[in-house]
């Protein structure tokens, strides 16, 4: 009897946490990447939606950059070999800009990327 | 406190009396002032200049120092000589290369030096320390944030440039907060500073990061005026009862951010008006009525000659 009871909780067992773990796994936010180089992101758009939470993994490959939008809520700095990720969650639709605050040379007033947010 | 300006579009010529409307007012309030600060306003002139960039070159303006060159020779030509000098950041233009950006600062130093004033205080731009973090400027130009006493003003000059992000930052705040607490609400504050400190078009970074915790320091005080730069163009904004006014810059300008949708990009240069959105801007309150009379800076009522030979002709003001 015992031993039936544990056989049937294995296999319940076996059945119900893959399926708990996929469940989970399609409640993660969607990882994006970006890159920093002087003097542009890339991507340079994006389109997110509207209460939909992602991630976005900011790199550089070569100076500190930094990352700023009042409208998506970031406010980042991306130094040379420390990745930074950010949870973001738009909470208004149109199309945003977010651009590089910290001074990163010649070209760096002109350095930003589009993010449109869609309902 | 009355503050008029005057706007050369080569700088901002501020006067500052202790009156309203009339000389029995300005009495009143002068004696008011005194007994609640200690020291009464005197009238006295100071200008505002900004955004030189010296050592920038080419598109949009071809013309290097020449318009920095000539509000030297404006501000000489001044009928009454301005007590001090504020140069609200920008003095020069960014260089990786140290020597080159030393150079640049040693150029500043000699043409603003040239200027018959007793003091020039400056404050830091991006262009001049967001490369070293402000190392350069503290060897030319003395540290980056400080404050002076002037006939009874308090003058807070606020770096928001050399940090990473561009912010006062936690430290400079604590200073903020220790340098104003030894006034009365009733002193008269001027700050300036190189970046606006409200939001005033963050997408074309226009914004400090926390220029909400410096107006919050500053929003006891009944007299404080903001001054700045960055924008390269004249701006008045309000906000509580804290005006803040930016200066043209001497190298280029901006457009009204209000009027373009999207990516900032300087007004063309136009060879047949160089001075063009360098005019002559004067404001003044007199009888409770604002009158604000707008002039070109063509300086051909002095010179003679229309477009870019003004810049040959010496300037008689």
């Amino acid at each position: 009897m015992r031993k039936t009871l544990f056989v049937t909780l294995l296999v319940c067992a076996t059945i119900v946490v893959p399926i708990a773990a996929r469940a989970q796994s399609s409640t993660q936010p969607k990882v994006i990447e970006i890159t920093a180089k002087r003097f542009a992101f890339s991507p340079d758009n994006l389109t997110l939606k509207k209460g939909e939470p992602v991630v976005l993994r900011l790199t550089t490959a070569d100076v500190t950059h930094g990352f700023f939008s009042r409208e998506i809520k970031v406010d980042e700095l991306i130094e040379p070999g420390k990745p930074v990720q950010v949870t973001v969650t738009p909470q208004k639709a149109g199309t945003f800009t977010v651009i590089c605050h910290h001074f990163c040379g010649a070209g760096h007033g002109n350095m930003k990327m589009t993010v449109t947010v869609v309902e | 406190m009355r503050f008029t300006g005057l706007t050369l579009g080569l700088g901002t010529l501020y006067t500052v009396v202790p009156g309203l409307h009339s000389p029995a007012l300005a009495r009143a309030f002068g004696e008011r002032m005194k007994e609640a600060n200690g020291e009464a306003v005197k009238p006295f002139t100071f200008l505002q200049l900004s955004d030189s960039h010296v050592g920038f070159n080419g598109p949009p303006d071809p013309l290097g120092t020449a318009a920095f060159e000539r509000a030297v020779e404006v501000v000489n030509g001044l009928p009454k000589r301005p007590d001090f000098v504020l140069f609200t950041g920008d003095l020069t233009h960014d260089s990786e290369d140290k020597d080159q950006h030393a150079q640049r600062m040693q150029r500043f130093s000699e043409i603003a030096g040239r200027m018959k004033v007793d003091k020039i205080y400056c404050v830091p731009g991006e262009h001049d320390a967001g490369v070293d973090g402000g190392q350069l400027f503290r060897e030319h130009f003395g540290e980056t944030h400080y404050s002076f006493d002037r006939n009874g003003v308090h003058f807070i000059a606020l770096d928001n440039v050399t940090l990473p992000k561009p912010q006062v930052g936690p430290a400079q705040l604590e200073w903020l907060k220790q340098d104003l607490a030894r006034f009365p609400k009733t002193a008269p504050i001027v700050v300036f500073t190189h970046r606006p400190l409200f939001d005033l078009r963050p997408d074309w970074e226009w914004f400090t990061s926390d220029g909400d915790d410096v107006m919050n320091l500053l929003a006891p005080y009944e007299h404080v005026t903001v001054l700045y730069g960055h924008i390269h163009r004249d701006d008045e904004h309000t906000e509580g009862h804290i005006k803040h006014y930016a200066a043209r810059s001497l190298i280029f300008a901006f457009p009204d951010p209000e009027k373009v949708n999207g990516v900032k990009k300087p007004i063309p240069f136009d060879k047949d008006h160089p001075f063009q959105n360098l005019g002559i801007r004067t404001v003044s309150m007199a009888d409770g009525e604002l009158t604000v009379k707008e002039v070109e800076l063509t300086l051909r009522e002095y010179s003679g000659v229309n477009g870019i030979q003004q810049l040959a002709r010496p300037v008689n003001l």
